[in-house]
């Protein structure tokens, strides 16, 4: 332990890391899952079937990824777990019920007595809704560092919106690599609609959290860090321009160029999350709390850490083995 | 109500809905892995029939333990921050193993059991289909060293009121955990064994008695009467090793106020806490000395003993400890009859066909008698630890969190009405789909070749 420094410095980073890269993994895979769920009320039936389709094998293993982050969470920084869950308490019941909801209504719809499928859709999109709105809302809450007044509501229903916004866009750039037809055309126009709001909300939130907090501020308007991190907002809105242009030619005839927008948008997703990163560090609880306060005990992290190294290129390699065996083009799932 | 009782009752539903549906998969997972393989090694249609119906309970039940499993993980922070704040140098670690040995395994592989058959080389598919029952296994394993860690702890001490690890050979394998492990995996061999059995005699009486149904009878009655006395033996090794460890919840199960030898096993009787006595005892004299010690003048500690001089109770609510444990019991003995009996008849005349109408109709409820020796067992078990959350470490009131009652009160109603409206919708559709492979819909001839990717435009099941 001691053969890093100090155990004490590195490793509530290394976990800060690793948490941030379970929460990434788990807004990028969960995100375009429950983006398709958002977008089912503008489908028809077979299209529905379809949709699901494209996620049937994978949303589980994409929503085990938030279990990970909060046991992270939970197991790195348990002090900071308590804080922040506790102060988000309906939020969060109302994401677990959403997710509750949408979860079983994958198998109910088709198990059901078909003229109960209806219901089965319904609750299917609900509960997306209810699962996307209600992270936005915490991310909103968050980022105002946890404190409740209108004003921060008021925040927090604006990211609500922006965020499942922004997932129903990464949904639909899913579809139109996963499907084909009909189905991609209209994907291509849910996602040119989205790709506004997704813009509105990177601008609000990147706006926000500076005059929320100074040493945000500080952290990114003086010099030099500001010539260091433009970057980041140039190749951000570079990204949307690019995005732009390509929905305005997809599909194309040949299908060529319909991995784009879905790589494109992880990019996006991921250039925003460090930004976030970069301007929370070293908080857990904004302005409250230091990853270095929360740490649990070293011991018991580096036990987890042996594990970790073990386990996650594991992980990793049958997520890409599930994904090779269902890649190409969605087809109807079958048991047999 | 108190944040305190609300957050208790809220824990309470979450994780009673939540075990019903891993009480499924763990087992359910094996049995799957069973049939596939004896469909590989016989070719025989009727395996490849069972799985085929199964597997769609299994996924329906899979996709509920998982929600509802999310839900439980939440729980930890909203709603009890002093579990973690005390003690998640030891639960911290045990979480984060579960979650990276068993979830990832279970969830990634679940994809490729459920849809892969057509897309994957059979061996894979076989080798997937383990690897869920693996994981389910393993996800048992590290939920069940937490919990019995939570009531046999070892391996620790405390500093500045926070535990800290110091043996973790000694947390994984705490006095009680062969025990709890062992009584759970048996207790959900035996809740798809009955499952399996009930559905299969539904499926007869309603007139289907293809060679899948008939298999699936026997599979089931077979698994339940080979598991039941195994069982019975487990649980009573379980009792004597909490009679060493927590002697005050046995004396709450076996409703003994007073410590004594020869002490009478009390088959029923009421306990009254305020008078600290039994009302209406029907009991078998030395029963509960010889059960708990093998000897008839045996001592058997009394719930007397856990009350401090100045009057404050140190042992847990003795009615619902009492009544719980004698349901497991009695549903266990049902089990026991029902299973041998059944076994008996198909034994001696050579046919599942013999076995008479009545024992059929009796076997369409027992498919959930597991259910409710689990719950029951769980009761004994987790309120028999009160006022401890951590035995002798942290009490559960230690651990709430400072939420205003009214929002658990919210969440609690919310809950209970979403997990009321799921558990029927669920036990509706499984009698659904019973019904309806019953009318042949879903026994097709065709055996798909491995390997061979379709399209078809048949709604997705
Ligand atoms: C004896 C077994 C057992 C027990 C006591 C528990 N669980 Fe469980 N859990 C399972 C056995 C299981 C399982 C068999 O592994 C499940 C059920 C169905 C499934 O998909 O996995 C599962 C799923 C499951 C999931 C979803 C995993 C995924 O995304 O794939 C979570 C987060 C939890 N559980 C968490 C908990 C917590 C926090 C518990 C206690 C307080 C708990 N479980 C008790
Ligand atoms: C799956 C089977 C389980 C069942 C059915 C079960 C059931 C229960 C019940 C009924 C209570 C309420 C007791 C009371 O308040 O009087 C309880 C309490 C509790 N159990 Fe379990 N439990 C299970 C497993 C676990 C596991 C695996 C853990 C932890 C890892 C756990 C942690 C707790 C905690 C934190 C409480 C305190 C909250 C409370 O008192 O309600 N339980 N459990
Ligand atoms: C018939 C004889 C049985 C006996 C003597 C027995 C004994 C016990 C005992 C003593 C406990 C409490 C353990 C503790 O102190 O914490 C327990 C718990 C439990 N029982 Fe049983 N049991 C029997 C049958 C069953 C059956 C048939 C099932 C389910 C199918 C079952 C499921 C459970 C479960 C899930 C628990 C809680 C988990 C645990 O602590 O292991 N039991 N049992």
């Amino acid at each position: 332990m001691e053969l890093f420094g100090d155990p004490g410095q590195w490793l509530p980073l290394t976990f800060a890391g690793l948490m941030g890269l379970s929460i990434l993994i788990y807004v990028v895979l969960d995100g375009f899952d429950l983006g398709v769920g958002v977008l089912f009320p503008f489908a028809d039936d077979g299209e529905k079937d379809m949709m699901v389709a494209s996620i049937g094998p994978f949303w589980d293993a994409n929503e085990t990824w938030l279990v990970l982050a909060v046991g992270l969470l939970l197991v790195a920084f348990p002090t900071a777990h308590g804080a922040i869950l506790t102060a988000l308490y309906l939020p969060v019941a109302v994401m677990l019920i959403g997710l509750i909801l949408r979860g079983v209504a994958f198998e109910f719809r088709v198990k059901a007595p078909t003229p109960h499928k209806r219901a089965w859709n319904t609750a299917f999109f609900v509960g997306s809704l209810m699962t996307s709105l209600a992270q936005g809302y915490m991310l909103g809450l968050y980022i105002m560092g946890l404190e409740q007044s209108w004003a921060t509501w008021a925040f927090g229903a604006l990211t609500a919106v922006f965020l499942t916004v922004g997932y129903s866009f990464i949904g639909a750039t899913w579809l139109i690599l996963k499907t084909s037809d009909v189905l991609q055309a209209k994907a291509v126009q849910w996602a040119r609609g989205g790709i506004w709001g997704l813009v509105l909300g990177l601008g609000a939130i990147s706006l926000a959290s500076p005059l929320v907090s100074d040493r945000i501020w500080d952290k990114w308007f003086s010099v030099p860090e500001i010539f260091a991190l433009a970057p980041l907002p140039l190749m951000s809105v570079a990204l949307v321009v690019l995005l732009w242009l390509a929905l305005r030619r997809l599909p194309t005839s040949d299908d060529s160029w319909a991995w784009f927008p879905f790589v494109a948008s992880i990019v996006l997703f991921t250039l925003a999350f460090f930004g976030l990163a970069y301007s929370f560090y070293p908080y857990v609880v904004p302005d409250q709390l230091t990853i270095y306060e929360a740490a649990s005990a070293p011991e018991s992290l580096f036990i987890i850490l042996v594990g970790t190294c073990v386990v996650l290129p594991m992980i990793g390699g049958y997520t890409v083995l599930a994904y090779t065996v269902f890649r190409g083009k969605a087809q109807e799932l079958r048991y047999d | 109500m108190d944040t305190l009782l609300l957050s208790r009752i809220q824990f309470g539903a979450n994780i009673s809905f939540h075990i019903l549906f891993p009480t499924i998969t763990i087992a359910l997972g094996w049995v799957l892995l069973f049939f596939k393989l004896r469909f590989n090694a016989t070719g025989e249609i009727k395996w490849m029939d069972a799985y085929r119906f199964w597997v769609k309970v299994f996924a329906l039940s899979f996709a509920m333990g998982v929600v509802s499993g999310i839900t439980m993980s939440f729980q930890f922070g909203t709603n009890w921050p002093g579990f973690m704040e005390t003690v998640g140098n030891i639960a911290g670690p045990l979480l984060a193993y579960e979650i990276m040995t068993a979830f990832f395994l279970e969830a990634v592989f679940l994809g490729i059991m459920l849809f892969g058959f057509s897309r994957v080389p059979g061996w894979l598919h076989t080798l997937a289909t383990f690897l869920v029952a693996f994981g389910t296994t393993m996800s048992a394993f590290w939920i069940l060293v937490l919990n019995s860690w939570m009531h046999t702890p070892e391996g620790f001490e405390m500093r500045n009121g926070v535990a800290f690890a110091t043996d973790w050979w000694a947390i994984i394998f705490n006095p009680s955990m062969p025990y709890r492990l062992v009584h759970m995996l048996l207790a959900s061999g035996l809740t798809v064994a009955f499952l399996i059995a009930g559905f299969s005699a539904f499926r007869w009486l309603r007139g289907d008695q293809g060679r899948d149904v008939r298999a699936g009878l026997k599979t089931g009655l077979m698994l339940g009467a080979v598991l039941i006395p195994i069982q019975i033996f487990a649980g009573d090794m379980h009792g004597l090793n909490t009679l060493k460890y927590q002697p005050q919840k046995v004396a709450a199960m076996e409703g003994n106020w007073e410590t004594d030898t020869n002490v009478p096993l009390l088959l029923f009787a009421i306990p009254d806490e305020e008078a600290r006595e039994n009302r209406m005892e029907i009991a078998i004299p030395n029963g509960a000395s010889l059960i708990l010690t093998h000897k008839a003048d045996g001592e058997v500690p009394g719930l007397n003993d856990f009350v401090t001089p100045e009057g404050e109770v140190m042992h847990p609510p003795v009615a619902p400890v009492f009544y719980a444990f004698r349901i497991m019991v009695g549903t266990g003995m049902a089990m026991l009859l029902l299973s041998w009996a059944s076994v008996a008849i198909m034994a001696r005349r050579r046919d599942v066909g013999a076995l008479p109408r009545p024992m059929l109709f009796v076997m369409v409820p027992m498919a959930f008698s597991g259910w409710v020796a689990t719950l029951a067992g769980w009761y004994t078990t987790e309120i028999g630890r009160q006022p401890w959350l951590v035995q002798g470490v942290l009490t559960t009131e230690m651990a709430v969190a400072d939420v205003p009652a009214p929002f658990v009160g919210t969440t609690l109603v919310a809950y209970l009405a979403i997990y009321a409206l799921l558990l029927s919708a669920y036990v509706f559709v499984l009698f659904y789909l019973a019904a309806k492979a019953g009318k042949g819909e879903q026994i097709r001839l065709r055996v798909p070749q491995p390997g061979e990717a379709i399209a078809r435009q048949v709604p997705a099941e």
